[in-house]
């Protein structure tokens, strides 16, 4: 039987033999809970008689932004102190003499933060059995948004990754991941929108502009809400996001698959090599 | 087993090894000596891997550290100077991590940790978190640490730093057992009479550069070319030093109440020659002998620094 990697293992047993670890799944569900209890304790309000079934999509919604808000902080937080860490706590130099790779340490690192963010959004199942109670969503949904889930979770962790392999101070690297997953997270969606806004504006009926390069355009919007986290989102529960005609030969949630991972791939392989002796700067 | 062969590295306009050389033989315990910024460190991190020369080669085992580096790592152990521990780990399981790192199979991982903490001296720590260990005891669990995978070569950087004296001496035994196992060491410190005590052989560096090597009672009475010499005579030691100063190989002189200090060129025979000529002289010698320099002084006479300046973190 294949042994599983040591900096794994080691990571593993290092977080769950901490009561902080509880302690966070506790404090994550009470979050998420608070979220879908006081939508439906307000729907009470307005309705003390009875819950109004056609409102479980909302519930449903507001579970699963809830829960990508609370992702989007969780995931790039726990991997922008990986390899900084360890270089904080002058592990990091030990480690690399030993036989394990560059890769290896990188790749185990980010699989055992992947193991408790999995282990989060596994752990709010429970919350989401309020919303079967009532109809109206369909388990293919619910395995559509977990999915979902999983391949943000991944780009999200790999940045964490990259800014903590690039900073050597795990604060300067968590500012850096929460920043790029913020771009990543309200910066696509926001200039798509914008740009949505200008295209309406410069190509329309009534003033065309002949300049105006509006297929171009089209595609870039398209690109954004394609791997924009809300609008996919938003799209796996139904809404609409903004319609440009463009496809790029994949649905929207291939789009956002292969994007997702080439990009977190990509970041993970760059992780390793600046890990290795040619990229490091050490000082006598 | 250890070889650098001119190797050079610079950080910016700061060159830490100038065509530095050096060659460590099988099962030698070696000293590394300078002070900070010599470049030891720099040369015990490129034969780790960690960093990659500019110019030169080095290799450890006949293997090249930049070509063969997954190679070299088998077959060294490293303790850099500033190092942590996991604090969430007991120590049983923190050797035993590293021995997965290093593919010691399963089963024998845990007889192995309890090996090496008997041998470092922590028979009954490894069910102890690392975190609770003491300074000593934790370079102690470093130590064996590095020995997991049971390398050829242990490159040891200010193994002692910040050790009481008591966990000096026990780190000093650990050293010495490992040379009866026919390990290969390099070791830099600061504490000179430590390595004095400890070494096969020992080296001076300084800017990068090496300035002296050999066995410490070689380095000592060799550092100046001169060996320092002490007459003592019952009276008449002003008139015996400017006697002294015509003879041929003597300098800088110095009386001591009825002693006289100078340097004298040469070996024994030279040593032997003078004591006859003063005796035919008419002085009443009452002792004649060498003045052994320990390896901080000579450390002091070949790279001519002040002690002050040299030694501590």
């Amino acid at each position: 039987m294949a042994e599983i990697n040591p900096v794994l293992s080691k990571e593993l047993r290092l977080r769950f033999r901490t009561a902080k670890t509880a302690w966070l799944i506790a404090l994550y569900l009470f979050v998420i809970g608070s979220f879908v209890l006081g939508f439906m304790y307000l729907n009470w309000r307005h309705n003390p008689e009875y819950f109004q079934p056609n409102l479980n999509q909302e519930l449903f919604a507001v579970l699963s932004v809830a829960q990508l808000v609370l992702l989007a902080f969780v995931t790039p937080g726990l991997t922008a102190g990986a390899i900084s860490g360890e270089r904080e706590r002058q592990t990091l130099d030990v480690l690399l003499t030993t036989r394990l790779s560059a890769g290896q340490i990188v790749w185990s690192k980010l699989a055992s933060s992947s193991a408790f963010t999995t282990l989060l959004v596994i752990a709010t199942l429970p919350l989401y059995s309020i919303v079967f109670i009532y109809g109206g969503i369909s388990p293919w949904q619910v395995l559509g948004v977990f999915g979902f889930y999983l391949v943000t979770m991944f780009l999200f962790g790999c940045i964490g990754m990259a800014c903590s392999t690039f900073f050597r101070k795990t604060g300067v690297s968590t500012v850096a991941a929460y920043g790029i997953a913020f771009v990543l997270s309200a910066g696509t969606g926001f200039l798509a929108v914008f740009l949505n806004e200008l295209d309406r504006f410069y190509h329309n009926e009534m003033w065309p502009t002949a300049s105006w390069p509006h297929g171009f355009v089209s595609g870039v919007i398209q690109f954004l809400q394609d791997i924009n986290p809300v609008f996919v989102l938003m799209k796996i529960l139904g809404v609409d996001g903004i319609e440009t005609g463009v496809s790029f030969g994949l649905p929207y949630w291939g789009d956002y698959a292969v994007f997702y991972l080439v990009a977190g791939i990509i970041l993970l392989c760059w992780s390793a090599r600046m890990l290795s002796p040619r990229k490091r700067i050490y000082t006598d | 087993m250890i070889v650098f062969d001119g190797v050079s590295k610079s950080f910016g306009a700061v060159r830490a090894l100038d065509n530095f050389s050096l060659e460590v033989k099988e099962g030698m315990v070696y000293g590394l000596i300078g002070p900070n910024g010599a470049g030891k460190t720099t040369a015990m991190s490129i034969l780790a891997t960690l960093q990659l020369p500019d110019s030169g080669a080095a290799s450890v085992g006949g293997l090249d550290v930049v070509r063969k580096a997954g190679e070299v790592r088998g077959i060294i152990g490293y303790m850099p100077d500033f190092f942590g521990v996991y604090d969430g780990l007991r120590a049983g399981e923190y050797l035993e991590f590293f021995a997965a790192a290093y593919h010691i199979p399963a089963e024998k991982r845990t007889n192995l940790a309890n090996a090496l903490l008997e041998l470092v001296n922590l028979p009954d720590k490894g069910d102890v978190y690392v975190d609770s260990l003491s300074r000593g005891m934790k370079q102690r669990l470093a130590l064996a640490r590095c020995l997991v995978h049971d390398p050829k070569a242990l490159i040891l950087d200010e193994p002692a730093s910040g050790l009481d004296p008591r966990a000096r001496a026990e780190m000093k035994e650990i050293i010495r057992h490992l040379k009866k196992l026919n390990k290969t060491v390099l070791i830099s410190s600061h504490i000179l009479p430590e390595l004095a005590e400890t070494c096969d052989e020992v080296a001076f560096m300084d800017n990068g550069r090496l300035v002296a090597c050999g066995t410490v009672a070689e380095i000592t009475a060799a550092s100046r070319g001169a060996r320092q010499v002490r007459v003592e005579v019952l009276e008449r030691a002003e008139e015996l030093a400017g006697y002294l100063k015509s003879r041929p190989g003597v300098t800088e002189m110095f009386v001591d109440g009825t002693a006289v200090q100078f340097f004298l060129a040469g070996e024994r025979a030279e040593q032997a020659g003078l004591l006859q000529e003063i005796i035919s002289a008419g002085w009443s010698v009452v002792g004649f002998g060498e003045i052994k320099r320990n390896l901080e002084e000579a450390f002091m006479a070949v790279t001519g620094e002040e002690v002050e300046s040299f030694g501590g973190n």
